[in-house]
């Protein structure tokens, strides 16, 4: 099923660096219209190491690995697979090749049983009955030979996110896979999935796999690789073993500039409780309860962060706080107030409040990509009488006040008509920030603020949270990137399976203790 | 990221749906070769029963006018994200309402009779649109689907009604009572004779207002505003504080309201009465109005006086070439839903490198992005 | 009721039900395909046309049941193109088909042959007669068992069979084989199956191909078993009934027989009930109710009033590959 070795040293590419490398990409380009998403790219990747690539959103790593894996073909360059010039046409090839893949977003069928998504693709005949023994009896040999124990039976959406990758790694590995790539693989882990998962990892490279991990997280990069590249805006900037680099270094790679990792800022002075949660239960679309029984408070001038692993209940906080999700029980106190947010039009009532609110996705909440930059500037805000008293709309102050905001927050380009789908998706976040913000409410909730942002733009946000705090504002901050969680809060709360578990100083907590606390395992001490 | 270059705007609204609707008249023209008549004949025949003289243009302007209320009654629905399939189903119920309105009113004066049949038949419309509405809004079944079921449940309603309830003694034909005086709507004819025996009447004055008032519900109030934000992005509404359900809710009854409207042309305005099948499948155009119109008022009044045109000219074409029959307009009606609704892949990636090609301004817009890079 | 009047309802039942199960059935593969059909209605038209047509000029059943499929394929394959490969909003293409057979069968009816849109009547060996089992007329008689093996058994045109014995074929299709484990997985997530190295629009094209069969065998009944050739919108809206029964099916062949024989039965009461009164009263049950049933029910259903119907997941969104 894979191409061995013994047959690929007999057809070595002239000038090439020999059977060593399992990978060997020469002069990749792939354009989509106008935009170069791999430009020149040249990499090698030796057989039997960890390679990470990293880069910021966009830079192109996902297509470049897409292209390995055929789910794109390159519109020019050269791959070679152990030493052969290969033309992978499709996955299905690649498969054949030996390259398997491990998507960020798992390419799993839901009400499937393990066993049917492990075929799928591979069936190997018409009917289904022999191939699913077969694949029983190999899943077998491969949970003992890889540490990686799945029950067959069971439905996908029954498993754990945890599970769910293993299945993932164990469609690779079935389908004969001697390099596997994995995209953004921590993302929805906790930090004791994630060494699990490390430790998995491992094993596949001693018993002589490859692996090709692709994260912005740099933390992994030196945790677990061997060697490392940097991708920028569609280029291959630099490959180097990872000892002889430093997070720093990359970062600036990454960029193209110094940047600052940490967050300058002034201590806090909180004032009176602004935002109080009160023995809050939520449920999620599928009734599955998802908050237990929070309560915490955030005062006026600091900024109070939700650390957690993603899936924890965190989103269903925030939408419950910000109206857009019913409470089963609690309340949600604002200012003294209780707010009432029953129905679906909690939102309106909680921005009423003095509520602002920065969603986790600006891309399917906090904007209608299809309107024009000034329609968004008005989102939530629409029945203000500021655009209008009455059942109409003004038109022309609307799109006033949203050329005076693209010029405060450094919005470009600065044409309010524009489509907002046109828009950067760090210039889209300051978009709703800058609605948010200027409302000058009393409390701002923000929740992932620099997803999928360019580093440019994290900083700007960063900052302009940290003045609403200094202008006495209560923030309550949501985020699954712990490094933004530690550099940005004046107070941690650590939330698990729909509890708050913990709750951590920023400058004395250490990674590790709340890593702890986000898988639950300290629990117990965190409580008392 | 689309791979191409978006088309310029005139483009997207206007180029694009007339080469389509070009395409159908292609097919079309094949079809008629293909029952061995002259296609170019075909067209002339069409083209001059529905304009070369006034009581075609009077036709044309007649069906003109139920087809901008089934357009409009699509388009709306649409702007909200919702596929409203129901227009018959809402005309037809809706046609009790006018005729109601008829018979109370027949001792008064048409033009007390007319807005007052309006509202009702738009009372009766949303009522009939109101349940697919509540039942995707509150219980999430499928609008596309209930309004399918409803449009039958409609038809076996109204055949009941007819058939049991609203027949007048001694008539074969399952029908109400006809309306005699002021509920019968006047046509333009009695006042300028050149429209012949058209049935156009009263009721256009109201397509037009229909059109404005779509207009500036859309883009220019609160409730258009918040109506595009659910349609384009249910969970941004959510976000934004607009309740989702109760805007399904009146955006159907809303929708429902404007195919009633379609009852007061037909049921006051020709037939004095309500008949099976009273409005012949004018909902169904609606969605051919709408696709062609791009959901837009200009638009949807362009596509309403061209299918007008069509069902017009179709008359006059089965009338003058007999082996054609006046379903061949289905025909044409199925090639533009088809060509401009599903179909818009056939043509719109050809035409935008076409662009990208020829014109020099989306050439350098384009090489400017390339020097940005890659974003998201 | 008399028990001959029972079983032979139930026989109308079963000739009754025989288009909605065959439609479904063509629907359930182009719903687990991941393509929302709601042009079964025209591709069955346009089936019995094609039926009626070549069986009134050939004499052959088998030519007409031949064209029934081809035509329905064709229809099918517009849809295909419409929807996957250009990647068009599939209900809209679904209404568009509608439209054309409808019109495209009545206009080409009357240029061909000049009879109002009806083909003539069908010759000797243009139709799926009715095949008497073995021993019919003598078993009759014995109380019971007699009439069930006489009417409701036997007695039937082979297209009736065929459609039941779609049933077993389908499940066995569905969730035995390699094609079947494909056809659930891309309905519920085409990136899966395009990861693994399948193609998506492939998949989607053959499922549609064998909705046209289906969908043409189930014209074919209309226009050369059930009727005498083809009369103008002869499905009658049997097309939107068999989309109700899918949802009440839940998407699965042996439910689809069930809830299509339960909207063929109510068919079938309803033509018994002509006139008919309820028992105990001089009130007359209005046909039209009974025609509505199906709708109604299907409504209540999807309102989630009894059990929740949800579809395939990827029903009804094209599938792209996104950046």
């Amino acid at each position: 099923m894979t191409a061995s070795d013994a047959t690929s040293t007999s057809q070595r590419p002239p000038g090439g660096a020999g059977s060593d490398l399992a990978i060997e990409l020469r002069r990749i380009n792939k354009r989509f219209g106008p935009v170069w998403a791999n430009r020149d790219i040249d990499l090698g990747i030796k057989r039997g190491t960890i390679h990470g690539i990293v880069g910021e959103n966009g830079a192109g790593k996902s297509t470049l690995m897409s292209i390995l894996y055929g789910f794109y073909t390159a519109d020019s360059g050269e791959i070679y697979v152990n030493g052969k010039r290969e033309h992978i046409t499709d996955s299905r090839h690649a498969l054949a090749l030996g390259i398997g893949m491990v998507h960020q977003h798992f390419m799993l069928v839901d009400n499937f049983s393990i066993l049917e998504n492990v075929i799928l693709g591979v069936e190997g005949g018409a009917m289904l009955a022999p191939a699913l023994s077969k694949a029983r009896k190999e899943l077998k040999r491969l949970a003992e030979g890889y540490s990686l124990d799945v029950d067959p039976d069971a439905i996908v959406q029954d498993v754990s996110v945890g599970q769910q990758q293993r299945v993932e790694i164990l469609k690779a590995l079935y389908r004969g896979a001697d390099t596997l790539i994995l995209d953004e693989p921590t993302g929805v882990l906790t930090p004791e999935e994630a060494d699990d998962l490390f430790r998995v990892l491992h094993v596949l490279r001693d018993q002589g796999k490859t692996v090709i991990l692709i994260t912005h997280k740099l933390r992994e990069i030196m945790a677990i690789t061997d060697t490392v590249s940097v991708m920028r805006q569609g280029q291959m900037v630099a490959t180097m073993p990872t000892k002889e680099t430093s997070p720093e270094k990359l970062a600036e790679l990454m960029v193209g500039r110094r940047v600052l990792l940490r967050v300058e800022k002034g201590p806090a002075h909180p004032g009176k409780p602004l935002l109080e949660v009160k023995n809050l239960v939520v449920a999620d679309d599928l009734r599955v309860v998802r908050v237990k029984n929070v309560s915490f408070a955030v005062r006026a001038g600091e900024i109070v962060g939700i650390a957690g692993v993603a899936g924890n209940g965190q989103s269903e906080l925030l939408e419950s706080i910000a109206g857009m999700r019913d409470q089963l029980s609690g309340d949600v106190v604002l200012n003294g107030n209780v707010l009432s947010l029953e129905g679906d039009d909690g939102a309106h009532r909680a921005r009423l409040a003095g509520l602002a609110h920065v969603p986790e996705d600006r891309q399917t909440e906090g904007l209608v990509v299809q309107f024009e930059e000034w329609e968004n500037n008005i989102l939530g805000y629409q029945h203000d009488p500021a655009y209008g008293r009455g059942l109409f709309l003004d038109i022309a102050a609307a799109r006033k006040q949203a050329a005076e905001r693209m010029k405060t927050f450094d919005i470009r380009p600065d044409n309010p008509r524009l489509k907002t789908a046109n828009f950067s998706g760090g210039n889209q976040q300051k978009i709703v920030l800058a609605r948010e913000m200027e409302q000058d409410p009393d409390v701002l909730v923000v929740g992932q603020p620099t997803r999928g942002v360019d580093i440019g733009a994290i900083e700007f946000i960063h900052n302009q949270i940290i003045k609403m705090r200094d202008a006495g504002k209560a923030i309550l901050l949501v985020s699954v990137e712990l490094d933004e969680i530690r550099s940005l809060s004046d107070r941690i709360l650590v939330m698990f399976d729909g509890q708050i578990v913990g709750e951590a100083d920023p400058a004395v907590a250490t990674e590790g203790e709340l890593g702890l606390m986000m898988a639950g395992i300290a629990k117990k001490e965190a409580a008392e | 990221m689309s791979a191409r270059r978006p088309l310029p705007r005139w483009a997207d609204v206007a180029l694009l749906p007339v080469l389509n609707l070009l395409l159908a008249l292609i097919v079309f023209s094949i079809f008629v070769a293909l029952i061995g008549q002259n296609p170019l004949q075909a067209l002339a025949i069409m083209i001059n029963g529905a304009f070369g003289y006034g009581e075609g243009v009077g036709f044309t302007l007649h069906f003109a006018t139920s087809f901008v209320f089934t357009g409009l009654c699509v388009a709306v629905a649409a702007h909200a994200g919702l596929f409203n399939i129901g227009g018959e189903g809402q005309a037809y119920v809706a046609s009790l309402g006018a005729i109601a309105v008829g018979f109370l009113m027949d001792h008064t004066v048409w033009w007390l009779v007319l807005p007052v049949a309006i509202l009702a038949s738009m009372i009766v419309g949303a009522a009939w649109a109101f349940i697919p509405g509540y039942l995707q809004a509150k219980r999430g079944s499928h609008v596309v689907i209930t309004t399918i079921m409803f449009n039958f449940i409609a038809s076996s309603l109204m055949a009941y009604l007819l058939v049991y309830v609203l027949k007048p003694a001694g008539v074969q034909e399952p029908s109400t009572a006809n309306v005699v005086a002021a509920g019968k709507i006047p046509q333009l004819r009695q006042f300028f004779p050149w429209f012949g025996g058209a049935p156009l009447n009263m009721t256009i004055i109201f397509a037009v207002l229909a059109l404005i008032a779509v207009y500036v519900l859309i883009w220019r109030t609160k409730f258009g505003y918040a109506l595009r934000t659910m349609g384009h992005s249910p969970s941004a509404s959510l976000y934004a504080g607009i309740s989702n359900s109760r805007m399904i809710i009146l955006v159907m009854m809303i929708s429902g309201a404007l195919a009633g409207m379609v009852a007061v042309n037909e049921v006051l305005g020709v037939q004095s009465r309500i008949v099976i099948d009273v409005t012949s499948g004018y909902g169904f155009v609606g969605i051919a109005v709408a696709l062609m119109g791009r959901n837009h008022p200009i638009g949807i009044a362009l596509a309403a006086v061209l299918f007008g045109a069509l069902y017009q000219g179709g008359l006059d074409l089965q009338f003058y070439m007999p082996a054609i029959t006046r379903d061949m307009i289905v025909v044409i009606q199925a090639l533009v839903i088809m060509f401009t609704g599903a179909m818009e892949g056939l043509l719109r990636p050809g035409l935008e490198t076409a662009f990208m090609l020829y014109s020099p301004r989306q050439k350098a817009e384009a090489a400017v992005r390339e020097t940005v890079g890659t974003e998201g | 009721m008399d028990y001959e009047v029972i079983v032979s309802t139930l026989a109308a039942t079963v000739r009754l039900t025989t288009p909605l199960l065959l439609a479904c059935l063509a629907g359930l593969y182009s719903e687990r395909s991941g393509v929302f059909d709601i042009g079964l209605e025209g591709k069955m038209l346009a089936g019995a046309f094609g039926a009626a047509t070549v069986s009134v000029l050939t004499g052959n059943v088998w030519l007409g049941l031949a064209a029934a499929i081809v035509v329905s394929i064709i229809m099918a394959m517009l849809h295909a193109l419409a929807s996957i490969t250009l990647k068009g909003n599939q209900i809209i293409s679904g209404v568009a088909i509608n439209f054309l057979a409808q019109g495209l069968t009545a206009v080409l009816g009357l240029a061909w042959f000049h009879q109002g849109g009806r083909t003539p009547p069908l010759p000797e060996g243009g139709r799926f007669e009715a095949i008497d089992w073995p021993w019919a007329d003598q078993i009759h008689g014995i109380p019971i068992i007699g009439p069930l093996y006489a009417t409701l058994l036997s007695g039937h045109n082979i297209l009736v069979y065929v459609a039941f014995l779609c049933v077993p074929l389908t499940y066995w299709v569905l969730y035995r084989t390699r094609f079947g484990l494909r056809l659930r997985a891309v309905g519920e997530n085409p990136k899966a199956v395009d990861t693994a190295g399948i193609s998506v629009t492939l998949l989607r094209y053959r499922a549609l191909i064998i909705t046209g069969v289906l969908c043409g065998i189930a014209g074919a009944y209309f226009s050369i078993a059930q009727g005498n050739g083809f009369i103008n919108n002869m499905t009658a809206g049997k097309g939107f009934i068999a989309l109700a029964a899918l949802i009440f099916a839940k998407w699965r062949p042996v439910p689809a027989m069930f809830a299509t024989l339960l909207f063929g039965f109510l068919d079938a009461l309803q033509i018994r009930l002509q006139g008919a009164t309820l028992v105990g009263t001089n009130w007359q049950i209005p046909v039209q109710f009974i025609q509505a049933l199906p709708y109604i029910l299907t409504c209540i259903l999807l309102a989630g009033f009894i059990g929740k119907a949800i579809g395939p997941k990827a029903g009804g969104i094209p599938y792209t590959k996104e950046r």
